[in-house]
Parts: C-alpha cells; structure tokens; sequence
C-alpha cells in the first residue's frame, strides 16, 4: 500500500546503509508510515498483543531451556528445581505456562475478531490462510510444550493425541502404526519422545514467527481491514499514520492485556492448568479424567463427539482447517457483520456452540455429554459448510457507509459539537460499493 | 420487507437453536450432578486458609506446628524429595534459624557417595541435602505398605483437587480461589468414619468420606493429642485435635508445594500498581495524541 | 499537524510524555531483571557450596590428591622435604607474583599445599610433578608452576590461588 510518507535517512551512516540495504526504509514504511485505517477499534490491537506474547514466550522459553533437562528421569525433578531454585525460576515457569493460556486467549479473540469483521475477504485470502498456519503450528507447539514437564497430563496427553495417528490404520493398515512408532522413537512414549518433542518445541516457534513476518507482509501489502469494511478509498481521508497513532493505541491494549496476565500469572498461575499434572508421569496409571488444555477443548469434543476413530480424527483436523476455507464458503458481498443483521445473529450462535464445545470436552464421555457434543460439532460444520455459503445468498445488507472517513464522522457527530463544526468531510459523494 | 421477513426466520431459528444448545448442555450436567457421589467423594469442606486471597501469608507459627506434624506422623511412610533442610530457614516459609536447621539436618543419615574404596557411605545430613525418602525405591514402598507405595508430599497441595463445576469454576477466576489442594488434604485427614451398612470394603481398606471412591489404603493417620504442641511456657500453642493437626500439616504442605508463593503475591501487587499506573498514563497520551483526530477528521 | 493543534499547551503535554516513558523505562528495567539473576547461581548451587571436611591422612607423601569444591578443582599436595625446601629457597623478588611459601601454606602444616586445581592463564588443569620446578606444568599453554603452586614461567598472571580452609586437626581440614 502506498504509505502517507517516503523515509529520508538523516544522517550519513544511515544514507550509507539505506543504499545498501533499504532497511530504514523498510521499517519506516511499515511501522511509522504505515496507513491506518482510522477507525480501528480496540480489537484491532490484538496483533500488537499476540505479537508481544510471542516474544514473551520465546525469551521465557529460551530461559527456560537453560535450566530445564530433557530427560525421561530428570524433566519433573529440572522443573521443580525452577520453581523452587533458581533466581525467579518461578516467575519465568509461570509466565511461560499461563503465558501459553494468554497467547491462546488473543488468538481466539484475533480470529473472532477476523470472522465477524470479515477480515478474511478478498483480497486478504493468503493473509487469512497465513494466520490459519500460525494457529496449526501455535497448537503444535502449546501440545509439544505441555509434554515437557513430564507430569502426568503431559505422559497421557502425548500418548492420546500422537495415538490419534493409529487412526491411519484403518485406511491402510500398518501405517498408522508405523507413524506412531516413528512419532515415539520406541513402543510407547518415553524419553526419545520427550527428547525430540524438546527439540522441536524448540524450533517450531521460530518457524512460527517467520510465518508471522510473511502475515505482517500480507498485511502491508494489501492494508489492515476495518470495523466498516469499506476498503480505503483515500488515504489521506480515510487513513492516519502508524506511529503514533496505532503505535499508542496499542499500547493501550497491550497494557491492559498485561494486567489481565498479571491477574492470572501471580495470583491464580494453576488456574488454567491440572492438579495432575504436579504428579511425576507414570506410565502404568492413567488419571481418571484425562483433558487437554482448555484452548484444544473445543476440538477435543469433537473428536470424541464421533463415534469411529478414524472418523473423530478426521473431524478434529477438519474443524480447524475449514477455517481455511472460510473465504471462499462466506459468499457475502459485505465484509462487516456490522452491516449484515443476519450473520451477526449466527456470529454469536457460532460463539457459544464453541464455548458450549469447549466446556464439554472437558465433561467426561458419557451420555448427555457425547449427545450434546454431537449436536454442537453438527451446528459446527454446518455454520462453515450451510449457513455462511446459504446466508450471503438470502441476507440484505444494510447500507454501508460511503467510505471509513464518513462513517467515523457519522459516528461523532451524535455526541461531538466540535465534529459538526468540523463541517462536511467530502467523503459522502461516492454511494455505496461494494466492499 | 421480504428481507425483514426472512430475517425474522432466522433470528427464530437462531434463538431455537439457543434454548436446543442451552438445553443440551444443562441435561448432562444435571445428571451427573445426582449420581455425583458414585465415582468420587464428597466435597470437601472450604477452610479459611491465612495464605489464601491476594494478600495471603503463611503462618509461621502454624508452618512450624504442620513440620512437626509431618516429622512426627506422615515421615515415616511419605517423603519430601523435592525439599531441602535448607528451605525450612527460607523467607516466606517456616522460619527455621539456620542452626536449628543444621541441627535438624545433622539428626538425618543421608547417603553418600562412592568414597575412595568405591563404596556408598551415609553421613550426618547438611542443610544442602534433600530430604531422604523413606523407602529406597517405589517396590519397596509398595511392599512395606500393603502393595500401594505412599506418594510423595512435596507437590501433594498442588497434586490434589476436586471438581468445582460450572459456575464455581469462573468465580475462582475472580476471587483467586485456589486452595482446593490443602482443602482436600485437611478433608481426607479427618474424613476417616466407619462404612455405611452394606459398604462392600476391599481387603486393607479404610473408609473415608473424601477420598474418591471411599476406600483408602492409608489407616487413620492422625489422632487426638497425637502430636505434642506444648510450647516453652509448658501450655499447647493450638489444639491438639485431628482438625488442627489437618489444618497445620495441610498448611504446611501448601507451603512445601509452593515455597515461593509470599513472593510471588507480593511481586504481584507491585506489578498490579505499576500496570495501572502505566496503562493510565498511556491511555492518557494516547487520548492527547488522537484528540486532535478527532476534532478534524478530514485532516491527517 | 499536530504540533500546530496542541501547541498551546506544550508544558503539561510534554510532562505527560516524560512521565509516560519514565515509567515504561523503569517497568522494563523491571523486568529485565529476573531474567538476568535467573543466570546467577540458583539457591542448591549455592548451598551445595557449604565447606567440606577432606581426610588428609590417606594422602601419601608426594601424592598430589583431586577434590571438589563449588564444582572447582582443587590440588591437596603432600610435599616431601625437597619440595618445601626448594619451594621456601626462592627469592621472592625475582617471582612474576611475588610470595613467600609460607603465606600459601597454614603454620606448622607446610608439608600440605591446598591450591585451585585450574591453570591462572585459561583454566586448564595443570600435571603435577612436571615442568622445570617440578610443581606443574600446564599442558595447554606452558605455564610452568614450582611446588608452592606459583607461577615461574609462561603466560599465567598469578600463583594458583589458595582456597579457604582450615586444619580441624593435624589430619583433617574443612575446605571453604
């Protein structure tokens, strides 16, 4: 997108790098002169957020690794030397462990935010897809992470979720298995598991955060979208410069974000996790309610909410990747749910069958439970695959605003006289297009 | 107006399927909640813990009476493998002097090892040593208590819970209930009682109204003027009873799960004011900076 | 743009933006910190550091014995005459790090040398009973030491330094 600006080294040393690597520029444009659109709400602040919990999580998790041993026999004993001896090792574990529940929070609420301003539209498709890979390889490593502490919901989690690759049994047999063993570096998960899964939770935050960088350059590319989802018409009207105007805004988030973390990380650090977990892993008990950790227990439901192996499997992966298809399922000319009466509905029926999802996987299986699992997964898939493609055929949208910079003065004028004063902004020429 | 209609439709059906969802949610948990009883215990009484809430400390005093509880009673089965002697005289803790815990530490044989003859040796415990388990592997424990070995204490407060189901579980988010552990273990220590009529009781079972399922391997542990808590004046500091011997070693158990708790509230409140501070502070430039945005929207 | 809008008053906006970033700077010196102290020795490192008691009465004459301290090395050195005689003969001012013998040894226990087992140059472990005074002979770069553990010839700066202890009793000694 063309920026408000073009940099201008200052000095000399700058001009000498600028012409041999454009960096300065590089960074000017996309975090000082960037355009905004200007009526960003406090939900757009959620990537500034999301972004600071991943280098929270990988400064942590690097300290971390200093102390921590990747050993069937020696993890547990590593961790609780963290936690009662080495200088703060407590604060760092617990910011690294309720930082992982923080991270999944603002994703959650990133993605929502995504499928009710309809962030995911044309021409933001690869943006979309992008991000759907960022949540893949945030899920991979959160799982791979949780193994480490080697307690007992870390040995049956690992052993629960890497058997769900047996299910390829069932297509050819022999396979699954094969993919298991090869999963497990043995015959059942034991120190070669933990071993390399402390590898890879290692490297695939790295990987991640390259992916980051490509989501950031989508971004750039094709301009952030709007609570309005009219696209910029006119930069000088419509949009208003990174620094300062986002830089602030969200810092805000990020602040107040911190404060919900605070709450969490000093005050309540086991409320997201499981009592079982403080017991040493033992492969010869199973807890009698073994869950995964609450952000997977939406998907955690619908994997048991069908019946046949192969098929809960299936289903589970399903359910995540069809958010990758979202953009070609949601057949609306209008991106905001702001301007379509019908889809808002169905947004928050949509919320709550996820919550209800969440909150029944971690119900044990048993009647009601898998009946009531049932139905929501069905309601899941049929929000994707019916409902979104069905609703842009039949919905009529309201009229959406001319352009950002109408509906931001549409906005103040209720209540600001100063807005009024301010007189017509020019924008209400253009009618309404398509957005 | 065809729009409106169909629009009225789907909110219909939006909110049908709401009650459908509602409804099937709450079904399961009803039922469960009549047959709660069957596989699990009964729902421990909430006591009133000094470390509980956001400005909670532990009781010195009470961290020093539950020490001795576990020393005199729970030692000789249960270890304390992740403590050190050294941690009784850390802040926030029991409050032990150093010399009291040399002392304490000297009176254990801690074994050590290989000497210049290649042998293991035991020597006089030091304030660095962990505390020695009771038993030298998890066979021997087993067979020496029946075939089920005793479980380490060291995370036990943080080991243990019990369901607090919808919506207790969302209110302990906000007012930072987090004790079901120490809860739990003052409920199974005092929760022994002779089996209701007709209770089929596994050979070496004990009843307990707590533990899930009833029948726990431990005996009775804890009785009445067990544990002597006569202080120096030759007078009882606290009631020697089962419930304050529950109470104090649960404490205590708390503390040997989570040492750096006093620490990590206090850290916490400091951080809780310089957050505020800051966010109210950014809010405010960030309101100065965007004003003039507001004030003319057309310019940029 | 926006100077021209607010520039009527500068001083309580600026004061703002001062406060603001102070405090931001602080919170980030804040939290810098127990990420560097989590690097510092933790509390069983330290603690393992408690003095140890070494028995001294296995150790032959002219026998150089290995312990560990604080996980450092450390030389017990049973001396035999020669070796004393030839460590206490040297003129201490012609030495690179000018000591006399009997400030590296405790009185009336000159046959025991107690030393930092670690060369003062990089740290390698140096061989006893080599090197031209027969005290060590630092293998990685040739630092030569004479058997009062000092530095004669070579890179090393200093003598091998002397670590605390004490004689319990004539046969004993509590390192640290």
């Amino acid at each position: 997108m063309e920026g408000h600006s073009t940099y201008v080294p200052k000095s000399g040393i700058a001009r000498w790098l600028e012409s041999r690597l454009p960096i300065g520029g590089l960074m000017h444009s996309s975090f000082i002169a960037f355009p905004v659109p200007r009526n960003l709400n406090y939900f757009w602040t959620f990537g500034a957020i999301l972004m600071m919990m991943l280098v929270v999580q990988i400064v942590t998790g690097v300290v971390l690794a200093m102390h921590y041993t990747p050993n069937a026999k020696l993890a547990f004993a590593s961790v609780e030397a963290i936690m009662r001896d080495v200088n703060f090792g407590w604060l760092l574990r617990y910011m690294h462990a309720n930082g992982a529940s923080m991270f999944f929070i603002a994703v959650y609420i990133h993605i929502f935010r995504g499928l009710y301003y309809g962030s995911y539209k044309a021409p933001r498709e690869v943006l979309w897809i992008l991000g759907v890979i960022i949540f893949l390889l945030m899920m991979a490593t959160a799982f791979m992470g949780y193994v480490l502490p080697w307690g007992q919901m870390s040995f049956w989690g690992a052993t629960v979720i890497t058997n769900l690759f047996s299910a390829f049994d069932e297509i050819i047999p022999g396979v699954g298995t094969w993919i298991v063993t090869l999963l497990w570096g043995g015959f059942a998960v034991d120190n070669p598991t933990l071993n390399r899964f402390f590898a890879l939770h290692y490297l695939l935050p790295f990987m991640l955060a390259g992916v980051v960088i490509l989501h950031i350059w989508a971004l750039h590319h094709v301009g952030q979208n709007n609570p309005t989802g009219v696209e910029v018409k006119n930069v000088r009207k419509d949009t208003i410069p990174f620094t300062p105007y986002a830089t602030l805004k969200d810092t805000v988030g990020t602040v107040v974000f911190l404060l919900f973390f605070a709450w969490f990380l000093f005050y309540i650090p086991n409320y997201m996790g499981h009592a079982d977990n403080y017991i040493e892993a033992n492969p010869s008990v199973t807890p009698a309610h073994i869950v995964p950790e609450w952000y997977f227990l939406p998907f955690y439901a619908i994997l048991r909410a069908i019946p046949s192996k192969l098929g809960g499997v299936i289903a589970m992966f399903s359910a995540v990747l069809i958010l990758a298809a979202v953009p070609w399922l949601d057949t609306s000319r209008v991106r905001s749910a702001s301007y379509r009466p019908l889809y808002r509905q169905f947004f928050w029926v949509f919320v709550l069958v996820c919550i209800g999802l969440g909150y029944l996987g971690a119900k044990p299986p048993e009647g009601g439970y898998t009946i009531a699992a049932q139905i929501l997964t069905f309601y899941y898939f049929l929000h994707f695959l019916v409902i979104l493609p069905v609703l842009g055929l039949v919905e009529t949208p309201r009229r959406l605003p001319g352009s950002i910079a109408e509906s931001v003065l549409e906005s103040t004028k209720g209540g600001s006289a100063t807005a009024v004063s301010a007189g017509p902004a020019g924008a209400v020429a253009s009618p309404q297009t398509k957005g | 107006m065809k729009g409106h209609r169909i629009m009225w439709n789907k909110t219909l059906a939006a909110a049908g399927l709401l009650t459908a969802v509602a409804a099937a949610l709450a079904l399961p948990a009803r039922a469960a909640e009549s047959g709660g009883d069957s596989h699990g215990g009964a729902v421990p009484p909430p006591i009133s813990w000094s470390f509980a809430g956001p400005f909670g400390t532990f009781d010195q005093q009470q961290l020093q009476r539950g020490f001795k509880v576990y020393r005199e009673v729970c030692a000789s089965c249960h270890g304390l493998k992740f403590l050190a002697f050294r941690n009784l005289a850390d802040p926030g803790g029991p409050g032990f002097s150093e010399g009291q815990v040399k002392a304490l530490a000297a009176e254990y044989k801690v074994k050590d090892g290989p000497n210049d003859q290649g042998e293991m040796f035991e020597r006089p415990g030091r304030a660095a040593d962990r505390f020695p388990e009771p038993f030298p592997n998890e066979q021997a424990a087993a067979v020496a208590n029946g075939g089920k070995a005793p479980p380490d204490l060291s995370l036990m407060a943080k080991a243990r819970t019990y369901e607090r189901g919808f919506p207790w579980f969302i209110f302990d988010a906000f007012t930072q209930f987090a004790e079901t552990g120490p809860n739990y273990i003052h409920a199974v220590l005092t929760g022994y009682e002779a089996a209701p009529a007709g209770f089929q009781m596994p050979d070496g079972g004990n009843y307990n109204r707590y533990f899930p399922g009833h029948v726990i391997a431990m005996p009775k542990p804890l009785n009445d003027g067990q544990v002597d808590y006569k202080g120096p004046d030759g007078k009882p500091q606290a009631p020697e009873t089962i419930d304050q011997y529950s109470k104090d070693v649960s404490a205590f158990l708390m503390w040997a799960a989570e040492p750096k708790m006093m620490a990590r509230k206090e850290i916490g409140f400091k951080a809780f004011i310089f957050l505020i501070v800051l966010a109210g502070l950014v809010y405010f430039v960030k309101k100065k900076v965007w004003a003039p945005l507001h004030d003319h929207p057309e310019t940029a | 743009m926006a100077d021209t809008i607010t520039a009527a008053e500068p001083t309580r906006r600026d004061f703002l933006y001062i406060a603001t970033g102070a405090v931001g700077a602080v919170g980030v010196a804040a939290v810098a910190w127990p990420f560097i102290s989590q690097m510092q020795p933790d509390a069983a490192t330290i603690a393992a550091g408690a003095p140890v008691d070494f028995d001294l009465a296995p150790v032959t004459e002219g026998a150089i014995v290995k312990l560990f301290w604080r996980g450092k090395l450390i030389f017990v050195r049973h001396r035999t005459k020669d070796e004393i005689a030839s460590a206490e003969k040297v003129d201490v001012n012609t030495l690179p790090d000018p000591q006399p013998d009997s400030a590296r040894v405790k009185e009336g226990h000159a046959q025991w040398l107690v030393v930092y087992g670690n060369c003062t140059h990089l740290g390698c472990v140096p061989l006893g009973h080599q090197g031209h005074y027969e005290g060590w002979l630092c293998p990685c770069h040739g630092s030569v030491f004479d058997t009062s553990g000092r530095i004669r010839q070579g890179p090393a700066p200093t003598n091998l330094p002397v670590p605390p202890y004490k004689f319990v009793s004539d046969t004993k000694i509590t390192i640290g």
